[in-house]
């Protein structure tokens, strides 16, 4: 019950900024994203880990934000999709190839989308298209059919042999 | 007078929405957190049908944090009126549509697993949900009454006020004339098909903040939803506020298919529990599980098809039956059946239909529009196509050309009086067939089979009856307000989910006014701001809103002419606007700038043409002259089936489609590509099950599954531009891909399977399973 177990204070630094929050220990990571850090970028689609909507970087590895609790993470460093542009404010690679190929529309999963390829692109710069696909499986999508999210990826993509294949 | 039509519409300009979205910066309803908002979770029954013998909130009222915790006693008797816009008041009030009976929580027994027993509002969403925890209920269970046909026969009862669980039905007539042609046609086939339960599944769940202030007399919502003017009209006729005193605001939507479009009961209850609290926002964000097992569902449909053919595949008369299951509480109770049976002609001469349907109540989730409503006569029918090619030893697609609406044949009047014109269902048969390359694949399948793997091709067609413009839905408005500085405002009724409005309607402002398109704005979900409109759904808003838009733009176009030629002593019609700027044609220097000739328009009305009123602002509304806009496709695909694993591989995706005028292609490609992974899914993967007691079986993304990226192969398309008869030439596409896929895959798949002398399925879904126990079943 809530007022049995007392709460827990954090350090977090996120996109940069450190933040230290006071939580109950079972309030999730997504939730004192939006609820105390006010990043309300990062998405709640399930919260059973399966949609990736919630996707945020943790040390620079791409995790669902819905299966950890706050608590756990003191000293974290945290990347959430706000932190994704560039320096200057534009778009980054990704997020560019996701406009320039129609890779959202209601733009909900976008989020997830964004980290997550981000991530796998600065690990992985010359993909196959299966590979891309295979990469973009935890992130699920109502709207696009997955078309301009595969043809953003291979935009995106470093490596020249990994662009422009044949839709 | 010149125009610039083409500078922005056709062109795959980028969507002004993105920047937003890929940031991180979108505003969906869980994003506005306003300082003393309360947060509301629902006690749900986990019975399908019973009695509450016991339930006992003290607890749970007791618990710190709880503000207030109301029941069906406390909310059912608060009720004033409860139907929905679109479909109109209820029979007792005068009206035409059957409502289930009215309650927002369960009036002391439960309809179906999910059925919402109480409501907890409490300082965080946490509390709410250890409070729901502390809720002692006692349900009395009792059998459940499930199935389609089982539930029509079923004595017992989903609702004691009904005396059936038939909420509506139209016997199929018998005709002596009719019967005596089924009697003497010389092929005559009969087919069941199904559907398999599905839902919508928006990535953002449903949700809403409701702010009653009893000391103001107002009510402020924030919703996500597909049409803030249905939430302001049905919480005003809900709680007996006027309209006037409601306001409703949507800002980002995420997606909706049909969910969002009406107000289901969850959302009513949090709009009367809020108005009986009187004092703080109250919040509801539903959770995937709740949106799996208590959002509505559809697709559970059931199609009995009788073709009459002659020898050379003519269709000479058909009979349709349906059954739909609707639930418990569906928005309302009508036989989505009915507009079903409306264009189950699709895209043939099919001189007679027969038809009969019936929509049949069970205690599970109610069914509601879910992208194509009426799609089950494309699903069925064009299966059913593929059945009656394969009994007369026809190729598939040649008894679709047989049959085929040609262009001679327009306007053609179908057997049920629609009149269908400015479609071209020869033309993207034509352009789907020479895209996938049949001749080639007949050829690549004999091979393949060669070598023991089992290639399929399928095919598809619809004619889609878009922009729905009677009744309620006759007309969209639109508001074009040009500024002192010449920048336009557009303020629209449409309810933006997902659909790049704010991209599209800026391009047909942008062309036909001839300004470039960073000075358009375009507002909407806010019934403070936005006009009086039906939202978006039902692959309405191109053409209706986007000829509101025209409407308006051509309006103050001429207005801004007349306006110049009185500044530049011209005729109107020797001049041509680009970039703002208003001149003489071929006299470049004779010229006037919009920004110019709106100040004066503002502040110096004095030297306006004689008789011209002050101001630079249009509002209009836009009626297609047709009570539908057609549009139509054909889909065709290749794919392989594994016969030891059963899993399906879309090895080719090919849609030809027809929406008139594009405004955006790449918005147009990407709503099919959409649409068609929907319908995919549909065949190859999602279903929601139920057990024998009523219990839902798929309430995770583990078990209920949409595709993910892997299982989407990449699309093919091809366009046929011809012009509907709606201003602009726009025709709705938002609903054509899945409406057409189920079907186009269901025959790949069936294609394939008939090498090995399977019978073809006609149950949704064709996952893994059900083909290898086919494959079993056909060599035992």
């Amino acid at each position: 019950m809530s007022d049995t177990i007392s709460d827990v204070t954090v350090s977090l630094t996120v996109n940069g900024r450190r933040h230290t929050v006071t939580c109950e220990p079972r309030k999730l990571l997504t939730d004192v994203l939006r609820d105390d850090l006010l990043l309300t970028g990062t998405h709640v689609g399930c919260e059973h880990g399966a949609c990736g909507a919630c996707t945020v970087l943790l040390d620079g590895a791409a995790v669902r934000s819905c299966l950890l609790f706050a608590a756990q993470l003191d000293g974290a460093t945290l990347t959430t999709v706000e932190g994704m542009a560039n320096a200057d404010g534009s778009l980054n690679d990704v997020q560019q190839a996701m406009q320039d190929n129609h890779g959202l529309q209601c733009g909900f999963c976008t989020p997830g989308v964004v980290v997550s390829l981000t991530a796998y692109l600065r690990d992985h710069p010359d993909p196959t298209d299966d590979e891309i696909r295979i990469a973009l499986s935890g992130n699920l999508c109502r709207c696009t059919g997955y078309q301009g999210i595969v043809n953003a990826a291979r935009q995106a993509a470093v490596n020249p042999r990994a662009k422009g294949v044949a839709r | 007078m010149t125009t610039t039509v083409g500078r922005y519409i056709g062109q795959s300009v980028k969507r002004r929405e993105d920047p937003r979205l890929l940031t991180g910066h979108g505003r969906y309803v869980d994003d506005v957190q306003v300082p003393g908002t309360l947060h509301l979770a629902f006690v749900r029954s986990n019975v399908a049908r019973g009695t509450i013998t016991k339930l006992d909130v003290s607890a749970a009222r007791d618990l710190p944090g709880v503000e207030a915790v109301y029941t069906g006693a406390d909310l059912n008797p608060d009720i004033k009126q409860m139907w929905a816009t679109m479909t109109g008041p209820p029979i007792e009030m005068g009206g035409q549509t059957a409502y289930p009976p009215v309650s927002l929580l369960a009036p002391g027994d439960v309809r179906y697993v999910g059925d919402p027993i109480a409501v907890i509002i409490a300082t965080s969403r946490y509390i709410a949900e250890d409070a729901a925890d502390l809720v002692e209920v006692e349900i009395e269970a009792k059998q459940a009454v499930l199935g389609l046909r089982e539930a029509m026969a079923n004595p017992e009862l989903v609702h004691l006020e009904t005396e059936s669980n038939v909420s509506v039905a139209m016997p199929m007539p018998e005709i002596p004339e009719i019967e005596a042609l089924f009697a003497s046609a010389p092929h005559v086939i009969t087919r069941t098909f199904r559907g398999a339960r599905a839902t919508n599944v928006p990535m953002e769940p449903r949700g809403l903040t409701v702010h009653y202030d009893r000391y103001r007399g107002e009510m402020e919502i924030r919703a996500a939803t597909q049409s803030v003017h249905e939430i302001k009209a049905f919480a005003a006729r809900l709680t007996g506020l006027g309209e006037s005193h409601v306001r409703v605001v949507a800002d980002d939507v995420g997606g909706g298919f049909g969910q969002k479009m009406m107000v289901l009961r969850e959302e009513a209850a949090v709009i009367a529990a809020a108005f009986k609290l009187g004092t703080a926002p109250v919040k509801w964000i539903e959770d995937r599980r709740e949106n799996l097992m208590a959002s509505n569902q559809a697709r559970s449909e059931e199609g009995t098809l009788t073709f009459a053919v002659d020898d050379d595949g003519h269709i000479l008369a058909v009979k349709c039956d349906f059954i739909e299951e609707i639930g418990a509480y569906p928005p309302s109770a009508g036989a989505t059946a009915m507009l079903a049976i409306g264009v189950f002609t699709g895209p043939y001469k099919i001189p007679v239909l027969i038809p009969g349907c019936a929509a049949v109540y069970t205690n599970t989730v109610g069914k509601s529009a879910y992208r194509g409503p009426w799609a089950l006569e494309t699903f069925f029918r064009e299966q059913m196509m593929d059945h009656v090619a394969h009994e007369l030893g026809m190729d598939p697609i040649e008894l679709r050309r047989v049959n085929l609406i040609g262009p001679g044949d327009l306007p053609y009047t179908t057997a049920t009086q629609m009149v269908l014109d400015h479609i071209t269902p020869t033309e993207t048969l034509d352009q789907a067939v020479d895209m996938i390359g049949v001749t080639a694949f007949r050829a690549e399948q004999v091979d393949a089979k060669a070598h023991g793997r089992l290639l399929g091709l399928g095919v598809a067609g619809y004619v889609e009856p878009s922009a729905i413009a009677f009744g309620v839905l006759n007309s969209d408005p639109a508001v074009l307000t040009m500024d002192a500085s010449g920048k336009v405002q557009i303020r629209l009724g449409t309810g933006s989910h997902g659909h790049s409005i704010e991209t599209t309607i800026a391009q047909i402002v942008a062309t036909h006014l001839g300004c470039d398109i960073d000075d358009v704005a375009v507002i909407q979900g806010d019934t403070a701001t936005s006009p009086l409109g039906p939202g978006t759904g039902g692959s309405r808003t191109a053409v209706i809103a986007g000829g509101a838009a025209q409407t308006a733009s051509l309006i103050l176009r001429d207005k801004l002419l007349t306006i110049a030629a009185h500044f530049l002593e011209a005729n109107p019609d020797d001049l041509e606007i680009n970039n703002s700027v208003v001149s003489v044609k071929g006299t470049p220097q004779a010229a006037v700038p919009f920004a110019q000739l709106a100040m004066t328009a503002h502040m110096a009305p004095d030297m306006l043409p004689a008789g011209m009123g002050p101001g630079l602002e249009v509002v209009t509304r836009y009626q297609p002259p047709t009570p539908f806009t057609w549009s139509n496709a054909t889909h065709a695909c290749i794919v392989e089936v594994d016969r030891e694993t059963g899993m399906v591989d879309i090895k080719r995706y090919v849609v030809s489609e027809d929406c008139g005028q594009m405004i955006n292609p790449m918005v147009v490609e990407g709503q099919i590509a959409g649409g068609v992974a929907q319908g995919i899914g549909g065949v190859l993967f999602e279903e929601m099950p139920y057990d024998d007691a009523g219990n839902p079986l798929a309430t995770t993304f583990l078990d209920y599954l949409i595709p993910s990226a892997p299982e989407i192969p990449d699309f093919e398309y091809g366009h046929i531009e011809s012009m509907s008869g709606a201003l602009g030439g726009y025709k709705g596409m938002g609903e054509g891909g899945a409406i057409a896929s189920p079907p186009a895959l269901a025959n790949a798949i069936n294609d394939a399977l008939a090498q090995i002398g399977v019978p073809p399925l006609t149950v949704f879904p064709f996952g893994p399973s059900q083909i290898v126990a086919a494959i079993t079943a056909a060599h035992v």
